[in-house]
């Protein structure tokens, strides 16, 4: 909502030397937010209004050129050549005479042109820099009704006028008009004001002018209308109109558009013009038909439903009821008499049918607020004087008021209510002072309040809401701050410090974290090179998605990751390391979640089935990483990052979750089938980690050998409490052994078999080296590995170590084919 | 050797005499001083300190001395063997010195050499800042509760006192879920967590809620379709805007400066009422002190209270909710929001693991 605060000043009576400063804070107090202070460019130099006496229409250019004489209050005319047409002799227009200087820094002299000297120049709004219209000369008004040649332009202009832009929130609808403002600003300021509403209205008489059934009062207590002729078609609207359309940035059309914008600015009152000889028998306000269709004024052929509520008159809908008219009723250039429609609609059908519609007007916005309904006589009242005024145009016939409100319900209110839930000790009678500059009638029954909100707060209904007034005009500045007392917490739970470890860990171990959108399309599933089958690709999808290409949520951490990966490639980047930690969204099969109502708490029965129908969304971790895991350096060569990093960050995970990881070798795209790792707790699988596949690598445009880990956290049994191991403080005794054993052995199982067959006396067992190739024989490799043997309770005898390690060794043998190498 | 009972004149007996004493000890002493490295000195100690050395050989003519005069010879013996033992061990001590002084000279390195062999791994700001504000709740006794990212629509809007038609539900942005019944949204706002701890819980509640929340804007600047907001919501006996001004103080000053504080202006909520937006004085902000829009706040409207089955004349509660994007933006002086969203290394990773 644009305010221009000359405009404002007609009605609060500010005081001198108000600043803009202080309107600035007044406005922010109230809880107006300013959005933005338009302050119009400076102009220096003589700019006064000029009367065109003559007109010379010079010919033989490349355009048709005049060469005015222009009245500037001065003994003798200027002579002003001018390229616009839309101005006549006699009209009263704004001349920057020779030294004046206009926004951009456009001076003005005295020049030849054209053959001619040009002493002055006469303005267009947009040279004067008050507005965007440019395709003619700014005219005034004709000689008469215009100020007299020579007085200083400038304020005519607007261009001493601050147009505050103010975010008016959704419950304020008052605030979508000047009469709003004033009041609001008036009753915050503690300033007296005049209501632009309190016109009088006329006595017209006669019958009413039009026959009007409202079919559905539930949705319009109110309609009025009047009738009007004579208007003439051509009149211009004022110079003061356009200008405060302008700065309130609506386009001026014709007059009588003009007039129903302003009045709606004015008094927050949205109105209709019907050509009334468009019109073909009495108007009915009802629900739309199965099938009926509207083309409305924006040229759309509109489909309707049941739930649009409509004006409609013999031939079917004229207008969609506060949204937007109807096509066949339009004002055109010939019209001369109108019916001028002010109405009162019931907010959220306003609502649905700007949904439905997608047509977001001005009239819709502020009914779907909630409008004024005590003022649609005045409204026609104020319309009916403009256009009488500047149009021509006369009243016929008696009013059409339609009126089926029923009386407001008070609201009991407990005067001691705001000092409870502001904490700020507003008496009782301070309370009640603040009601009243709200608007509010109060009277008193016994130690409570009855208050009733006036007509133009629909949004007072509940004590809730007459705090808030209260507070809000007292001011939000005088709250005390005082920090309650919790009770005591439990802290953070198990999985949230468990999330925030495993964060911690793989940050690290090296790993930079990298959330991403969670918005996926078929395209990824088929990079990753997913099955068809792969319930992976089973998603759930988004109706209004940003992308048609990515409409689903994801299912997996990698396709949001991977891309992070070849962003940071993509920008030369080559050692990175990602990790993502965050909830995917599993398809399946779902029911519709229930939406009760809110009038109390849902019952038991609906409350489960609304929180079951919402899916499950395990929380994931995943890693990627490419080039080097440990950069080359003076210590030597680097260390490439290999499928083994990643499933190691799959074990930094699960020992940071406290929890026993075993890997074996898996299947799954979009792993390499020979370097995929199954990650597996307990009996579950919890994960995959190793390469991906070469051809996921190409299709993801990312180098070879990139290696992924994704895990189910969520799947992670919880942590045990760990039980602390006795150190025994006898001296070890450290063995070397060698063991050959298949190729396609895993060396997990040589390990396992090893330390199953040592028994306790093994303290620790470390493989130091890896060895295939002569003379270790074809087919074989060799697993090297350091053993630690230590006893609890006494020094090991080497022979005793020596018995332990053959133990494990025939062991090995037993379980894996593992042969001691000689 | 002699035999232990007859009777000598000490003065007779050669190598107990001073002067042999003597010049035993000078030879030692010479020797030793002449050797020039610590080979060197192992090498003569055998002939003064041997068993074979003059002053040991001398300590054992002692027993032939009559008893008169072994005291006084035995005195001067030991003076001897302790004179040379000495100057071996100070000789001994002086080359050992020196060779330690060379060596580690030799080993000198360049310790200003980069060792930056491990990769440096960083976690996203937006986490690390929103578990320092979950901790400092957690430290004014609240627990961090959570919710689904993909939620009922009834708790995104309708629980939260924003019905079927209310103009705020267009105004949310919302992405909705497919079939058009399903009552599925991305949550619009943490505030549905709000709804779910009052279903759940009994009062007292004091929950703060961080969490990740959606609305269709195109990613720009400073607009991203993906963002992070943390909630807060207390229902208790007694609680009043005063005490929610003071939780929000407090969370200001932890967060930007002792000199911190919050500004509040009247503004729109569904969930609450009254309610207000926040701003917050942060005192270090790159372009000077000054006064930064932060997050919304009010009093918990009594109709989301009765929707979620508390008596609001019991209870009263407080909420506030703010974008840690947005308090990122301005703590760490991030000019486009993009940064936060791209996922690249170069941002995180100078943010470290934990802040």
């Amino acid at each position: 909502m644009r305010v221009p605060v000359r405009w404002l000043a007609e009605y609060v009576d500010l005081p001198p030397g108000t600043s803009v400063e202080d309107l600035d804070a007044a406005f922010v107090r109230l809880g107006l937010t300013v959005e933005e202070i338009h302050r119009p460019e400076e102009v220096t130099g003589p700019l006064v209004v000029g009367r065109v006496l003559e007109i010379e229409e010079l010919t033989g250019f490349k355009k048709p050129i005049r060469y005015t004489q222009v009245d500037v209050g001065e003994a003798e005319p200027r002579g002003i050549v001018c390229g616009a047409r839309n101005f006549a002799a006699g009209d009263a227009v704004v001349v920057a005479l020779p030294g004046a200087v206009l926004p951009g820094g456009f001076e003005i002299a005295a020049r030849t042109t054209y053959d001619h000297v040009s002493d002055g120049m006469i303005c267009s709004v947009r040279e004067l820099g008050v507005g965007e219209d440019h395709t003619g000369i700014l005219v005034l008004g004709s000689a008469a009704d215009a100020p007299a040649p020579g007085t200083p332009a400038a304020q005519i202009v607007g261009l001493d006028d601050v147009v505050f832009e103010l975010e008016v929130t959704p419950d304020r609808g008052y605030a979508m008009s000047l009469r709003g403002i004033a009041r609001d600003l008036a009753g915050g300021l503690r300033l007296s004001w005049r209501d632009p509403a309190a016109v009088p209205v006329p006595s017209w008489t006669g019958a009413p002018a039009w026959e009007v059934t409202v079919a559905d009062p539930d949705r319009c207590d109110r309609f009025s209308m009047i009738a009007m002729e004579g208007l003439d078609p051509a009149a211009p609207s004022p110079w003061w109109l356009r200008r405060r359309l302008a700065q309130s940035g609506v386009r001026s059309i014709s007059l009588a558009v003009d007039v129903t914008n302003y009045v709606m600015l004015e008094l927050g009152q949205p109105m209709h013009a019907f050509d009334r000889d468009a019109v073909r028998g009495p108007i009915v306000v009802r629900r739309a038909r199965e099938g009926e269709r509207l083309t409305t004024l924006d040229g759309a052929d509109r489909a309707l439903t049941s739930d649009d509520l409509l004006i409609t008159d013999d031939t079917g809908p004229i207008g969609l009821a506060g949204v937007m008219g109807g096509a066949t009723t339009e004002i055109g250039d010939g019209t001369t008499t109108v019916l001028l429609e002010a109405a009162h609609w019931e907010p959220t059908g306003i609502s649905r049918a700007v949904r439905r519609h997608k047509l977001p007007s001005e009239a819709a916005k502020r009914f779907e607020r909630g409008t004024d309904p005590e003022v649609t006589v005045a409204a026609l009242a104020r319309a009916a004087e403009l256009l009488a005024g500047y149009g021509g145009a006369r009243v016929v016939g008696g009013p059409v008021d339609v009126d089926t409100r029923t009386p407001r319900p008070a609201i009991s209110f407990d005067p001691l209510r705001p000092a409870r839930i502001v904490g700020v000790r507003y008496s009782a009678r301070q309370v009640v002072e603040l009601l009243d500059a709200v608007g509010c009638e109060i009277t008193a029954e016994g130690e409570l309040l009855s208050v009733t909100p006036p007509s133009w707060r629909p949004d007072l209904v509940a004590p809730a809401d007459l705090v808030e007034e209260v507070v809000r005009l007292a001011g939000y500045d005088d709250i005390p701050s005082l920090l309650p007392t919790a009770p005591p917490g439990r802290g953070l739970s198990e999985e949230q410090r468990r999330r925030r470890g495993i964060g911690r860990a793989l940050a690290e171990a090296g790993y930079v974290e990298a959330p991403s959108y969670p918005f996926v399309g078929t395209a990824a599933f088929d990079a990753l090179g997913l099955p068809d089958d792969d319930p992976r690709r089973d998603v759930i999808v988004v109706r209004n998605p940003l992308s048609e290409e990515e409409p689903a949520l994801r299912t997996t951490l990698l396709p949001g990751l991977l891309a992070t990966l070849t962003r940071n490639l993509a920008r030369g980047l080559r050692d990175v390391e990602l990790f993502e930690e965050g909830v995917v969204f599993p398809g399946g099969v779902r029911r519709p979640a229930p939406v009760p109502g809110a009038d109390r708490r849902p019952d038991d029965e609906t409350l489960a089935e609304l929180l079951g129908a919402v899916p499950d969304q395990p929380r994931h971790v995943a890693v990627a990483l490419t080039g080097h895991r440990e950069p080359r350096g003076w210590w030597g060569p680097g260390r490439p990052a290999v499928w083994a990093d990643a499933i190691q960050a799959a074990r930094i995970v699960a020992e940071t979750a406290g929890v026993e990881l075993s890997v074996r070798a898996g299947e799954r795209a979009p792993w390499h089938p020979g370097r995929c790792a199954e990650l597996v707790v307990g009996d579950r699988v919890v994960g995959y980690a190793g390469e991906l596949h070469p051809r996921a690598c190409t299709a993801l445009d990312l180098p070879p050998r990139t290696s992924v880990m994704e895990l189910d956290v969520d799947a992670l049994p919880p942590r045990k409490v760990p039980v602390g191991p006795h150190v025994s403080t006898f001296p070890p005794v450290h063995m070397d052994v060698a063991l050959v054993v298949p190729l396609d052995q895993p060396e997990a199982n040589v390990r396992a078999a090893l330390k199953a067959g040592a028994g306790e006396l093994l303290e620790d067992l470390r493989l130091f080296d890896l060895y295939t190739g002569s003379p270790v024989p074809e087919g074989q490799k060799s697993l090297a590995y350091a053993m630690t043997f230590r006893a609890p309770d006494r020094t090991l005898t080497s022979e005793e170590a020596g018995t332990a390690l053959a133990a494990a060794v025939e062991a090995a043998a037993r379980a894996t084919r593992a042969v001691l190498r000689g | 050797m002699s035999g232990a009972n007859d009777s000598y004149d000490p003065k007779q007996v050669a190598a107990l005499s001073a002067d042999s004493l003597d010049a035993a000890v000078d030879a030692a002493l010479k020797a030793f001083a002449a050797a020039g490295d610590l080979e060197g000195l192992a090498a003569v100690r055998p002939a003064h300190l041997g068993d074979r050395a003059p002053v040991l050989l001398a300590r054992r003519e002692l027993g032939a001395l009559p008893p008169a005069a072994r005291a006084d010879a035995g005195k001067r013996v030991n003076a001897a063997r302790v004179a040379v033992t000495d100057a071996y061990a100070a000789r001994l001590a002086e080359l050992e010195a020196e060779r330690d002084a060379r060596v580690l000279a030799e080993e000198r390195v360049d310790v200003t050499l980069p060792w930056d062999r491990a990769p440096r791994g960083a976690r996203h700001p937006l986490t690390t800042l929103t578990d320092r504000i979950a901790d400092i709740f957690v430290g004014m006794g609240y627990e961090v509760a959570e919710g689904p990212e993909l939620e009922a629509e009834w708790l995104n809007f309708d629980a939260l006192n924003t019905g079927p038609d209310h103009p705020a539900r267009s105004l949310a942005d919302t992405f909705f879920i497919a079939p058009e019944d399903s009552g599925l949204v991305l949550r619009t706002h943490t505030s549905p967590v709000q709804a779910r701890t009052m279903l759940e819980r009994n009062p007292p509640i004091y929950v703060v809620a961080p969490g990740r929340v959606y609305r269709t804007d195109e990613l720009d600047a400073t607009h991203t379709p993906v963002f992070h907001q943390v909630e807060g919501l207390a229902v208790d006996r007694g609680l009043t805007m005063a005490h929610l001004r003071g939780t929000l103080d407090q969370l200001a000053r932890i967060l930007f400066g002792a000199d911190a504080r919050t500004r509040w202006r009247p503004h729109f909520f569904p969930f609450t009422e009254p309610s207000a937006e926040f701003d917050v004085w942060f005192p270090e902000h790159r372009d000077g002190p000054r006064w930064v829009e932060w997050g919304g706040c009010g009093m918990v409207n009594p109709r989301v209270l009765v929707a979620c089955g508390i008596d609001p004349e019991e209870y009263t509660g407080f909420a506030f909710g703010m974008g840690i994007e947005r308090a990122l933006q301005f703590r760490s002086a991030v000019g486009d929001m993009r940064d936060i969203v791209e996922g690249d290394v170069r941002f995180t990773r100078a943010f470290g693991v934990d802040q």
